[in-house]
């Protein structure tokens, strides 16, 4: 996929360095396995030690045994990785964004020596439960609770859809405090404890090259050190989810450009009528005309987006707009490219329907599409279209 | 082990699509460069030698990188400072005014002052192909060489045993230190090198190593020198002198055969390979 702004310009050399680093290890370890992880609706955990070998894990953290990469550098780890395939960069964004950060923010300095240096090595994996059975796109709305009994905390209810589950020796549970009208805190459940199940979710059509799991917690007993000291309420998940969702909006310009350039590559090969190659046609060149000026703004939004975070002006708006934005552009450009491909397109020889699969869960997850038009809709108008 | 690894970046051959060729010259301007494979092939054999594979974060040894290039060139000395290597030197220069002559003669000056052990190159460079630098090299310098090297063994600071890939086999040499050699794509399969340091039985994985994210931050801090051609050797003439420049041609498009005998027809006659 042509680097049409030459954005290059704008990387330092550590960054781009990053970026070609994962890219070849990509392009070594994922590629050439990654279709038969799908197809068998496996997570490659071979490579759980060689991704943390790397770094990638909890990469633009600082301390701890983290690799302090810039925003810019992360984000482009993320988008290499999803080049790969979503479900790695999902287990990358999970344990880096959705736990480690989290530890790292609003953490008591035991909890944080405690995990971080061996979440970095991959030595301890890390899920998130927020998502429940009735409560996804309103977290809020939550049943898990959290009784005070003395010197421990007794956690009882279920998460749904859980990136990670079955992996996991640590999940950091979100509940309420006290009640269903408690507020929400965070608790580092070890996942072998006692009333503690992880289920592994079946018969999956997307992100099948991932974990993903039901958390059933039937008064599951962790001490008091487990609960995350300094955050109380919503703004502690969200938080993360704004972390995590910064990585996605660069992850899924990585699928973008491999669908873009599996297409280009087929396109200007395949000979259809009076022995021209697809790509000659004019309704083709118009898709790559269309795809390469929405990936190449994508792009340009999520290096913006960057820098603002560098700056500490982002705001939970701005990742919401690149969340949105972003997913749908990749989505969009999966389908078309998927089209390009006829029926060739189909299968799992050629990576894009894996990731046209894939990016529906991208999609989905994280804040829907819709949910962060209504987020939008209320940074423009002032008003909550929520409820 | 003190080792120094001369290593060059080449076009990507992905954008060769974009590579401009007049009859004068090349033009390179625009294009992605990247390392020349056979010489990060010479950084891994180098940090493989100079580790014990168990800790790979220790260097027991030293390893020098080199470049004759632009400035733009420190960013492929950077990333081999990343996978591992101590220190880097660029010479400044440009690929229109370097032969492999002159590249040769210029590092056995710089080794004059490097004083490394054992110097590992790539076996050629893929853009000009020329394979010359190390045999040149060994010359100028005097010293034994052993080129195509599929396999090294370390005897420690004395000697290398190395297997060179040669048709139809290997040929085992044995080179004593000080040496030049050049190594071939088979030298970073799981098991071709062995350091002292490293237990017997131990595999690497497949390829050169990548450097670990925290690695090439940290790369930022390690000494990086630039040297003046000129302060290496008074005569920068160069030996290859390019006459002109031309695209291959194109491919000609096929034929389709009908049947299998008109294949075979024409394997025989036209082909000439029956
Ligand atoms: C593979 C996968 C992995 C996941 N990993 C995790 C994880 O690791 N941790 C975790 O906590 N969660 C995870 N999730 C859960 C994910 O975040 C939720 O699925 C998501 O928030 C949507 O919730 P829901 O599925 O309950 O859909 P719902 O909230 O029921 O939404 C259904 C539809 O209704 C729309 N909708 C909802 N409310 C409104 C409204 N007010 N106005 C207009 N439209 C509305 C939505 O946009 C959507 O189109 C994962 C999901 C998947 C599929």
């Amino acid at each position: 996929m042509p680097d049409f702004f030459e954005i290059a310009r704008h990387l330092t050399a550590e960054e781009q360095t990053v970026q070609r680093t994962v890219r070849a290890f990509v392009d070594a370890r994922v590629l050439p396995t990654i279709g038969d992880h799908f197809e068998r609706g496996t997570f490659p955990t071979e490579l759980i030690g060689e991704i943390a070998g790397l770094g990638l894990l909890g990469c633009n953290l600082h301390g701890y045994g983290c690799a302090g990469l810039s925003e810019v550098g992360y984000g482009l780890a993320m988008q290499e990785l999803e080049r790969g395939d979503s479900g790695i960069r999902s287990f990358a964004s999970v344990q880096g964004s959705l736990v480690m950060y989290p530890i790292w923010a609003f953490g008591s300095d035991a909890q944080k020596a405690r995990y971080l240096p061996k979440m970095a090595a991959g030595e301890i994996i890390g899920c998130f439960g927020l998502t429940e059975p009735d409560a996804g796109s309103n977290p809020g709305g939550m049943r898990t609770v959290a009784i005070d009994d003395g010197d421990s905390y007794v956690i009882t209810g279920t998460k749904r859809w859980i990136t990670n589950g079955n992996l996991a020796q640590v999940a950091l549970v979100w509940a309420k405090l006290g009640g269903q009208d408690g507020p929400v805190h965070g608790f580092l459940v070890p996942t072998d404890s006692k009333g503690f199940e992880a289920r592994l979710i079946h018969k999956k059509m997307s992100l099948r090259a991932s974990v993903t799991s039901e958390l059933i917690m039937e008064e599951v007993r962790v001490p008091k050190e487990a609960i995350l000291p300094n955050v109380k309420g919503m703004k502690g998940p969200l938080s993360c989810l704004t972390s995590a969702r910064f990585g996605i909006a660069w992850g899924v310009i990585g699928a973008a450009n491999a669908c873009f350039d599996s297409a280009l590559d087929y396109a200007k090969n395949r000979v259809q009528f009076a022995g021209k190659p697809i790509a000659s046609h004019q309704l083709v060149q118009a898709k790559f005309a269309e795809m390469l000026t929405q990936i190449s703004g994508a792009q340009l939004m999520a290096l913006e987006a960057a820098r603002l975070k560098e700056e500490k002006k982002l705001r939970p708006q701005h990742v919401s707009m690149i969340k949105r934005n972003n997913v749908r552009v990749a989505l969009d450009a999966a389908r078309v490219c998927r089209d390009i491909l006829g029926g060739n397109g189909i299968t799992l020889e050629y990576p894009i329907m894996r990731h046209l699969c894939n990016l529906e869960t991208v999609s989905t997850y994280e804040g829907t599409h819709d949910v962060h038009t209504l987020i939008l809709g209320q940074d423009v108008t002032g008003i909550s279209a929520f409820e | 082990m003190k080792i120094l690894v001369s290593l060059k970046r080449v076009a990507d051959p992905d954008n060769a699509n974009k590579i401009k060729v007049t009859p004068q010259k090349i033009e390179t301007t625009g294009l992605e460069f990247k390392p020349n494979p056979f010489d990060e092939y010479a950084v891994e054999t180098a940090l493989r030698l100079t580790e014990n594979a168990a800790n790979t974060k220790q260097r027991l040894g030293e390893v020098t990188v080199v470049t004759f290039g632009p400035k733009e060139a420190e960013s492929t000395l950077r990333a081999a400072l990343a996978t591992g290597a101590d220190k880097a030197i660029r010479v400044d220069a440009t690929d229109d005014a370097l032969d492999g002559d002159l590249v040769a003669r210029a590092l056995a000056k710089l080794i004059e002052t490097e004083k490394p052990d054992l110097v590992l190159l790539g076996k050629q460079e893929v853009e000009g192909d020329a394979n010359q630098v190390a045999q040149l090299l060994a010359e100028y310098l005097g010293w034994p060489q052993a080129t195509f090297a599929g396999s090294i063994k370390s005897e420690g600071d004395t000697a290398l045993l190395v297997g060179r890939e040669i048709d139809g086999g290997t040929m085992n040499l044995r080179v004593t230190l000080p040496a030049v050699v050049s190594v071939d794509l088979r030298i970073v399969a799981p098991r071709s090198v062995q350091s002292v340091h490293t237990k017997a039985d131990h595999a690497y994985p497949e390829g050169v190593r990548f450097a670990a994210l925290m690695a090439i931050m940290a790369a930022k801090k390690k000494s990086l020198t630039e040297v003046k051609l000129t302060d290496l050797t008074g005569d920068v003439g160069l030996k290859i002198k390019y006459t002109g420049f031309e695209p291959p041609p194109a491919r000609k498009a096929g034929v389709k055969v009908k049947s299998v005998s008109e294949l075979v027809e024409k394997l025989k006659t036209e082909a000439k390979v029956l």
